[in-house]
């Protein structure tokens, strides 16, 4: 006997839900409208914009890469493939010796191996490394969820600013490269 | 049945032209919208989503996309079945519902047998799906099948009982176990003298309506008394080994016989195809009959699937005792409580 409060409070809560999901409305309007109620999306026909620190997928602004290898070593799931080559470039102030820069000849993030961890972005010294909150590359074969590096630049665009740091900070304020 | 159509068809064509196509009709039509309305659309406005929408309009094509889905896939029976009562234990728990839809009154004369034991038989052949349980329970040569078999029987067994006592309050009152007969004693009752709204049972029998609702709730295996299935603990029982037609034909089984037994319900306590305002021996009710009850039996269906969504599992102890401890002996002190007011009153 003393269950029977719970089971008609049980039984309250999912009608009081049922009725506001069906009657968004209330009272005074009920006419059925389930779709504005329902606390979710239809996802191919409406989509939710992502929290702009969402983690999607990773970005790689290549300009900025040295082949260090830092993300590679520190990839939980060895996913990232790195290959970079010496090259001279011409020395920054006349009769200088030339540099030597690493430059990069493939970047791979394999996606069907990725957890999304971040380790990669955060251990990234030189800032070549981003998330974005794009999240739709999926793809039909698992193949093709290697993203080599053109493919990883083209995310950058998506790349959101950082955001303003609280007033009084003095910080200087990154800036994502474009 | 026949008299309603004015003709005078031979026996055949009264057999496979009108009674199988109408009797199909009336199990999987309440079927299909008890899973549609209540399984695929209030669970989910229940849970603040909005359900299937793609298939058809607001995803109302959505139960054929998955009996064609069902249709499709590999029939496929396990090596050390047992082949032939495994191939037939959907027929027999199917066979147990379309056994209870011919009994159903629709109208004066919209029903297919008017059996003088007419509740009498609905109580018996409901108890044939245990039987069919039990059987691919059995058949499956799987430990979990064979668990969730021999826990369908027990729990079938326990509650069949307060949902025949339940009923003998209303057999009681209405003085016959005729369901039509029962619909009359309704429609003909008076509340202190006054007929206004005749005399539904569920305002004097409204213990043995929740007895009869529980045990209703525990004989279809819906949950909260869901063990027989309890995909946590059994995969999902005497269904584990079932794939493509015949788990349609359980699934069919399990939602059509809540229909049924929705009916069954709405007769017994809610007057059935009788709504007050028009004389009882109207011929109009052959007609708005069966819709008036498939208004009533679609209400009461609300109030199992309701519950089903509510409640999480009972454990397996704890039904046991809620039949026995619990529903029998207050269905018991119903019937005695029913027997004297029938005499004194």
């Amino acid at each position: 006997m003393s269950q029977i409060p719970g089971i008609l409070k049980g039984l309250k809560v999912t009608f009081r839900t049922m009725m506001k999901t069906l009657f968004p409305g209330g009272i005074k309007n009920p006419v059925p409208r389930p779709s504005e109620g329902a606390l979710t999306v239809q996802y191919p026909h409406e989509k939710e914009a992502p929290p702009t620190r969402a983690r999607g997928v990773i970005a790689l602004h290549e300009g900025n890469c040295t082949a260090c290898m830092l993300c590679a070593r520190e990839c939980p799931d060895w996913c990232i493939y790195i290959e970079g080559h010496k090259e001279l470039a011409p020395p920054r102030r006349a009769g200088g010796q030339p540099r030597k820069v690493n430059a990069l000849d493939r970047f791979d993030i394999d996606y069907s191996l990725c957890m999304y961890c971040g380790i990669c972005v955060e251990v990234c010294p030189f800032d070549a490394l981003f998330w974005t909150p794009e999240y739709e590359f999926s793809e039909l074969r698992l193949a093709d969820l290697l993203h080599d590096k053109e493919r990883l630049s083209e995310w950058m665009h998506t790349v959101p600013d950082y955001e303003e740091y609280e007033a009084g900070s003095e910080q200087k304020q990154r800036k994502v490269p474009r | 049945m026949t008299s309603v159509l004015a003709l005078d068809p031979a026996w055949w064509q009264e057999t496979f032209l009108i009674k199988v196509p109408i009797g199909l009709l009336a199990v999987l039509l309440p079927a299909g919208t008890i899973v549609y309305l209540y399984l695929f659309k209030a669970i989910s406005f229940m849970q603040s989503r909005l359900g299937p929408m793609e298939a058809g309009p607001y995803g109302s094509l959505q139960l054929l996309a998955e009996v064609g889905k069902w249709l499709q896939k590999e029939d496929i029976f396990p090596t050390k079945a047992d082949k032939f009562v495994f191939a037939a234990a959907p027929f027999v728990v199917l066979m147990s519902t379309f056994l209870l839809v011919v009994i159903i009154p629709a109208g004066p004369d919209a029903m297919f047998v008017n059996l003088d034991a007419g509740i009498y038989f609905a109580m018996a052949v409901s108890s044939v799906s245990v039987i069919g349980i039990l059987m691919a329970g059995w058949a499956s040569a799987n430990k979990y099948s064979l668990l969730g078999g021999i826990r369908a029987a027990g729990q079938l067994i326990a509650y069949e009982l307060p949902l025949i006592l339940a009923v003998v309050g209303v057999v009681i009152q209405a003085g016959t176990m005729n369901m039509q007969g029962i619909v009359l004693a309704q429609a003909e009752g008076e509340i202190l003298g006054w007929g206004g709204i005749g005399n539904p049972f569920i305002l004097t029998q409204f213990i043995g309506f929740f007895i009869f609702m529980v045990a209703v709730q525990a004989e279809l295996t819906q949950a909260p008394f869901d063990m027989p299935v309890a995909e946590s603990e059994l995969v999902t029982g005497y269904l584990t080994e079932y794939s493509g037609i015949r788990f349609l034909l359980f699934f069919i089984g399990e939602f059509a016989s809540a229909g049924v037994f929705s009916a069954i319900a709405a007769v017994l306590f809610f007057g059935g195809w009788y709504i007050p305002g028009i004389d009882p021996a109207n011929d109009i009710f052959n007609v708005i009959g069966p819709l008036i009850l498939a208004g009533k039996m679609m209400a009461i269906a609300f109030l199992i699937f309701w519950f089903r969504f509510t409640f999480p599992r009972f454990r397996e102890d704890q039904l046991q005792r809620l039949a026995w401890k619990f529903l029998i002996p207050l269905s018991l002190a119903n019937i005695a409580l029913t027997g004297v007011l029938k005499v004194v009153v």
